[in-house]
């Protein structure tokens, strides 16, 4: 009896093992069929980026709701999930799986063609051909061979956030088009005893971007453009950039110990030395408005003295004067989404949506119609600066791809520290691209 | 550590013998009880088993199988690649920097933070008013969460920060660094924010192995005219050999596997240029931040293959007569 009895115990165990082994590898996928549109009640899930609690996050639960309002049939679960998290772990393991979400972050560029590649991603062409038009040649990002695979939401260049109080003080009458002026600028700054530019080497990318810009400089748009299609980094021009950022750094424009400044998001980082006064200078993308405001000591200050110029140009070099660096933020719907994703795709880009967008200060809007949504000074300075580049370069490590992005920025913070060549990045570079 | 715990609990559930000693149907009876014991063996360990099986050794699995493929994470890996990961790995410099790092934060551990803990044990031993607030105030390092510490540390040695001003303020000005900036100096840094952070396990685990230490031994010392250090150094000390030996097995282990302080306390920049680069550091890095995710996948077993040694060797020399009859094979010696 005793032993029946504890046989019984140990098969209602091993039955409960395997039920709990059996529940893990359950997922099971209910993809509704695609017939009609807003016919059947569809989930859809998004993934963004704004995870911390602000207007952004405020606003995109507001889209989902409308859109929701609108077509009763789609309900919208939405996840926010912090950049590098989402773009570097979650996403990319949640690809890898059959339950991917919706809807989610995309960035373009080299990531874009890998995802497209391994055909993660749903071809928008035909349904979404309005939309790319009135989005117009920034839409190219989000394409790969022609077809779209994505929808920016955001979309703005890089320039110099500057200090117009401090400016004034240091006797410099109008912000710089030159590196010649710049460096002047630089001089007449430490006259007054102010750091010139603050950068957030500590984090790498701010550090790469001054690269990315003298390579701009000194590079064609089709060498550019031969680069981030097929990672061919021949051309002297990359080499020259990096000779050129070493010979910026020598004027010894940053602050000390830059190597272990961070970025953005805390009062010792370059955005916060900017938005308290302690310097007077800094690159950085459209998107800095909004984290300025959120390191500043007062907020009313900041946004009396805060302005902003594009990267000056570089006299006689082979690169294009009024060609700037830039990037966006959009949105891409997984392979086998419903249909109704691409239609909410589109609505988050309508005119309407994105003026909402432009108000919240978060960043620059990419739709025509638009453009009235966006009422800060510095901002408005950047979209006409926007609308008038020739040609906008994506970010160089979005643009390669990870693995070459990441490889690239190790190289140029090395000649930051001062243990690097330029010959060295593009050696990195090349290494990467056969890694 | 595991395969410690795994061995005893079998040794420690085999009470079936006194039941053998009754007088009728012996044979039968063992039987039965063999039965019996193997179903309580199996019905007690399958869901441990089960899973340490699926959480443990099959992803161990999956990162050697992954580890041999150039793959990035995108799309199921196809290109094999062999044990080109590996080389590509000792052949990369920063590689070798995160290994001597590790290696400094290994023998940095034990080298301060046992005299420090010794030390304050043998003291917070002794019958003093207060005792429990030092007691309290030496293990709070230890409770705070790595992430707090590693910014309440970045914040304080940053250029102009806390720890600046005070060596200002006290006239030693000549002293201030780039604790966290330069790329000489910053190893030394973590190690010392490690240090403050750790050296509370080691005082809570030394104090404990104190108490085990019979108040008679030390008696009978001092009646033989012993003065306290000499009961300190011959009776004490010894006696708290094991204590010792498992805390430095710890640490070495812990030191191998330093991830969070120095991802929080120390920026990528410093992190890529190889200056406070760890073995996991340099695996996220390059593993998700590169996406190069066979890479990431080989390091992780490099640095699994060199825990897993150093542990092995560790027990085998110096943990051996701790765990005699454990995981030795003289466990039935009468």
């Amino acid at each position: 009896m005793a032993i029946t009895r504890r046989a019984r115990t140990v098969l209602a165990l091993s039955i409960t093992t395997a039920l709990l082994a059996a529940g893990c590898s359950g997922g099971e996928s209910d993809a509704p069929p695609e017939s009609e549109l807003f016919k059947n009640p569809v989930t859809l899930t998004w993934w963004h980026n704004a995870s911390q609690d602000g207007p952004g996050k405020e606003y995109w639960a507001k889209v989902a709701k409308d859109f929701n309002a609108l077509h009763p049939t789609v309900t919208i679960e939405i996840e926010g999930i912090e950049t590098n998290q989402l773009q570097r772990t979650r996403l990319p393991a949640a690809l890898l799986s059959n339950d991917p979400p919706d809807i989610f972050q995309a960035w373009g560029g080299g990531e874009i063609r890998e995802q497209v590649e391994a055909d993660y991603l749903k071809d928008i062409t035909e349904q979404a051909k309005g939309e790319v038009a009135n989005i117009g040649s920034s839409a190219e990002i989000w394409a790969v061979n022609g077809k779209q695979y994505g929808l920016p939401y955001r979309m703005g260049i890089e320039g110099i956030w500057y200090n117009k109080d401090m400016f004034e003080r240091a006797g410099i009458a109008a912000p710089p088009t030159t590196f010649d002026e710049l460096n002047e600028a630089v001089t007449k700054l430490k006259a007054i005893n102010v750091v010139p530019i603050a950068v957030g080497a500590g984090d790498k990318w701010p550090a790469a971007h001054w690269w990315y810009n003298f390579a701009l400089r000194a590079c064609s748009v089709d060498t550019l453009k031969k680069a981030s299609t097929d990672l061919d980094f021949e051309d002297p021009c990359f080499v020259k950039a990096g000779e050129d950022l070493k010979s910026f750094i020598d004027t010894k424009p940053f602050q000390n110990n830059f190597i272990a400044t961070p970025g953005q998001n805390d009062p010792t980082s370059a955005n916060g030395m900017l938005a308290n006064g302690k310097a007077a200078m800094e690159l950085m993308g459209d998107w800095n408005k909004g984290t300025l405001d959120t390191v500043a000591e007062d907020t009313e200050a900041l946004n009396k003295f805060i302005g902003w110029f594009p990267v000056p140009a570089i006299s006689g070099s082979a690169g294009d004067p009024k060609a700037a660096l830039g990037g966006g933020d959009g949105f891409a719907c997984a392979k086998n989404a419903p249909a109704e994703c691409v239609e909410f795709l589109k609505y988050i880009v309508s005119p309407e949506v994105q003026k909402g967008y432009a108000e919240t200060g978060t960043g620059l809007p990419v739709a025509k119609g638009a453009e009235s949504g966006v009422q800060d000074p510095a901002l408005r300075s950047i979209l006409e600066a926007t609308t008038g580049a020739t040609y906008v370069q994506l970010w160089l490590d979005t643009a390669f791809g990870s693995t070459v992005g990441n490889a690239m920025n190790d190289a140029i913070v090395a000649i930051f520290a001062g243990n690097g060549t330029p010959q060295q990045v593009v050696d990195a570079m090349k290494s990467a691209a056969r890694k | 550590m595991t395969s410690t715990n795994q061995t005893l609990n079998p040794a420690g559930g085999v009470p079936a013998s006194p039941a053998g000693l009754r007088p009728a149907g012996r044979t039968s009876n063992r039987a039965a009880e063999t039965r019996r014991k193997w179903y309580e063996i199996i019905g007690l360990t399958t869901p441990a088993i089960v899973v340490y099986v699926m959480f443990v050794l099959v992803p161990m699995g999956f990162a050697f199988y992954y580890s041999l493929f150039r793959w990035r994470g995108v799309g199921p890996p196809t290109e094999y690649i062999g044990f080109d990961n590996y080389v590509m790995a000792f052949q990369d410099p920063i590689f070798l920097d995160a290994l001597r790092n590790n290696a400094i934060i290994v023998f940095g551990s034990l080298a301060i933070q046992g005299p420090i803990a010794l030390g304050v044990a043998l003291l917070l031993n002794r019958n003093f008013r207060g005792r429990t607030v030092f007691r309290l105030l030496a293990f709070v390092p230890y409770v705070l969460a790595e992430v707090t510490v590693g910014i309440m540390w970045k914040l304080i040695l940053t250029d102009g920060g806390t720890f600046d001003a005070l060596l200002r303020s006290i006239g030693l000005g000549g002293l201030v660094q780039p604790w966290l900036a330069d790329l000489d100096l910053v190893i030394w840094t973590l190690l010392f924010v490690l240090t403050w952070k750790y050296v509370g396990f080691a005082i809570i685990l030394l104090l404990a192995g104190l108490s085990n230490v019979p108040q008679e031994l030390n008696e009978a010392a001092a009646i033989d005219g012993a003065s306290w250090w000499q009961i300190q150094r011959h009776v004490t000390l010894p006696l708290l050999g094991p204590t010792i030996r498992i805390w430095m097995f710890l640490s070495m282990i812990g030191s191998l596997q330093v991830f969070d302080v120095i991802w929080v306390t120390s920026v990528p920049a410093v992190r890529s240029l190889g200056a406070s680069a760890t073995m996991a550091t340099y695996m996220v890095d390059n593993g998700f931040f590169a996406r190069l995710w066979g890479y990431g996948n080989a390091v992780a077993v490099i640095l699994f293959a060199i825990s897993f040694v150093a542990a092995l060797l560790f027990q085998r020399f110096l943990l051996r007569r701790d765990i005699e009859g454990a995981i030795t094979r003289r466990a039935n010696r009468p």
